[in-house]
């Protein structure tokens, strides 16, 4: 039995009337791949939202690691190691591919109330940005400016950012979104690779990627939880067969 | 290696170094003070340029820093206090503890509401600055002598207080330029490209935010030293919003987020008033049509409009 390294109990949200996340409770183990699935508007980027601390939750509580982490912001949840990836990317789009991530490495080393030296020549913060980038294969990208490289080069490009936090859970946003098949196959290649060291919790529309990955899938509706299991089992299960997979009500 | 506008900025200095001798031999010797004014106006938009193009913080209120500059010489005056670098270190130290207790409030907001709370401390600062009857009040005062070096009165000389601020203005510019470039500036430009994307890599960005503010204050603080000391008066003008206005069209026309911009467009700026306030009273017209142009035409401002007439010349 592995360690429970996230435990959201009871978590809710709600704009006005409209319950976006109602008692969501689920536990991340420690080495998964956790997915949550669910249509359009289920509200999984908003439990995103609240994990990452970018938001804060009504009720419930968020305990990382051991630590109640519930009203800790989401710089202090980066320092633990609590990434995020972001389903829209967004990078620095002046900054070159290199620096957006240096600028992640140069966060948790050292002090940045530094005025004078100059950043672009701290080998230090380089090399390990390098490293960063060549283990998301954009290495020869390093120099380009961010806003000119291909839309697939900057979702690997905010991976590379996530990894450069030294996250130990890592939330992915819909890290596939928008890419192509090509792209699309030398990401979940990448993910696989990365989940003997980072356990994630992966939000996906890609239910290939998702069956591939995920060691527990839990499925989001109306920002309930309405089921939790492994792969085989939320792909038996006839609840989320209706509620979400798309089968009609009434078939056999 | 050093970059184009890193060459620009170095012709600007030397051409402001010849300035005197040129204008002297020409018998123009009066026109140095000009140069001098518009080098103080540089100082101040150099400082405006580092929270306004590299924090994407649009101040209106930082004409107040000018003033509290202008008027620590003024009172430090009236009580006998009249060494320059006593002077540059009261204006310091006031411009950041009011730039460290409005940029904290103010750094609450974003966007517009930012822009109309830096307004407003502003326009507090120079409502206070009128209530002033000892230092004249509306009018302001007149300084009985510019400051003095060492006890020396030396600025009593036009070219000394113009190579004086001549240096101060590369020092700031070269403090500018490193800063821009070190671990500090980085997470400054980080914060206005996407301020989220920096607090979901670690970092808490209004303790940064808030010392550019201050640092950005001090520097102007500076010029507004200076600037009494060219005038040899201080009023409470130095500190109006249109003030603070002026300070943003001068980085607007040179260039956001380009130090040599930045320099380039209060140089400018303060030049052209100068030089078509002689010819025509309605120069604020046509000044106005002038923004209006390099706005639509070369939303970049005039650096990079150079770049683009100096690109255009060179071979392919």
């Amino acid at each position: 039995m592995s360690d429970v390294l996230l435990q959201v109990r009871g978590l809710r949200k709600s704009y006005g009337a409209l319950a976006v996340t109602d008692d969501v409770s689920l536990d991340v183990q420690a080495g998964q791949v956790h997915a949550i699935i669910g249509p359009n508007g289920a509200g999984k980027t908003t439990l995103i939202a609240q994990l990452s601390g970018q938001l804060s939750p009504d009720a419930g509580r968020v305990v990382y690691d051991g630590n109640d982490i519930t009203h800790l912001d989401m710089p202090g949840r980066v320092r633990r190691g609590l990434a995020r990836s972001f389903q829209l990317t967004r990078i620095l789009p002046q900054l070159s591919v290199l620096e957006n991530v240096a600028i992640a490495v140069q966060a948790r080393s050292g002090s940045s109330f530094r005025f004078w030296r100059g950043a672009a020549s701290e080998a230090a913060l380089n090399d390990q940005a390098m490293e960063c980038l060549s283990e998301v294969g954009l290495a020869q990208k390093a120099h380009l400016p961010a806003r000119l490289i291909s839309h697939g080069e900057k979702r690997q490009l905010e991976l590379a950012v996530a990894l450069a936090t030294r996250p130990r859970l890592l939330l992915l946003d819909e890290p596939l979104a928008g890419t192509g098949p090509d792209e699309a196959a030398m990401l979940v290649d990448l993910l696989a690779r990365l989940r003997s060291r980072v356990t994630m919790m992966l939000i996906e529309h890609d239910m290939g990627a998702v069956f591939q990955l995920a060691d527990r899938v839990s499925v989001l509706v109306y920002g309930r939880i309405v089921a939790s299991g492994t792969p085989d089992a939320i792909r038996d299960d006839p609840a989320v067969r209706t509620a979400y997979l798309g089968e009609e009500e009434g078939t056999p | 290696m050093m970059s184009r506008r890193g060459m620009a900025a170095l012709i600007i200095f030397a051409l402001l170094a010849v300035t005197p001798p040129v204008l002297i031999f020409m018998g123009q010797g009066f026109f140095a003070s000009v140069v001098t004014r518009m080098m103080i106006y540089a100082i101040a938009a150099l400082s405006l340029d580092l929270i306004l193009g590299y924090g994407a913080l649009v101040s209106f209120g930082h004409a107040a820093f000018l003033g509290i500059g202008a008027y620590a010489v003024l009172m430090l005056n009236s009580l006998g206090v009249t060494d320059i670098a006593a002077q540059f270190g009261a204006a310091a130290v006031a411009a950041a503890v009011f730039a460290a207790i409005t940029g904290t409030i103010a750094l609450r907001t974003r966007g517009v509401y930012f822009i109309m709370i830096t307004l407003a401390f502003g326009q507090m600062l120079y409502f206070f600055l009128i209530s002033l009857s000892v230092f004249g009040g509306d009018d302001g005062a007149s300084l009985p002598a510019r400051s003095t070096i060492m006890g020396q009165g030396w600025l009593d000389h036009d070219l000394a207080l113009f190579y004086l601020v001549l240096g101060i203005l590369a020092l700031c510019f070269l403090g500018l330029t490193r800063l821009t470039m070190s671990r500090f500036g980085r997470v400054l430009i980080g914060t206005r490209e996407d301020a989220l994307r920096m607090q979901a890599i670690g970092f808490r960005i209004l303790p940064y935010q808030l010392t550019a503010y201050v640092i950005s204050a001090m520097i102007c603080s500076v010029a507004g030293v200076l600037l009494a000391n060219q005038l040899e008066y201080v009023s409470p003008q130095l500190a109006s919003w249109q003030r603070s206005g002026e300070l943003i069209i001068m980085v607007v026309l040179g260039g956001i987020g380009s130090l040599t911009g930045a320099m380039t467009g209060a140089l400018f700026t303060i030049g052209l008033e100068e030089g078509m306030a002689r010819i025509s009273e309605h120069w604020k017209l046509y000044f106005g049509l002038l923004l209006l142009a390099v706005v639509l035409f070369s939303p970049g401002g005039l650096a990079t409009l150079a770049a683009r007439i100096t690109g255009k010349g060179r071979p392919e």
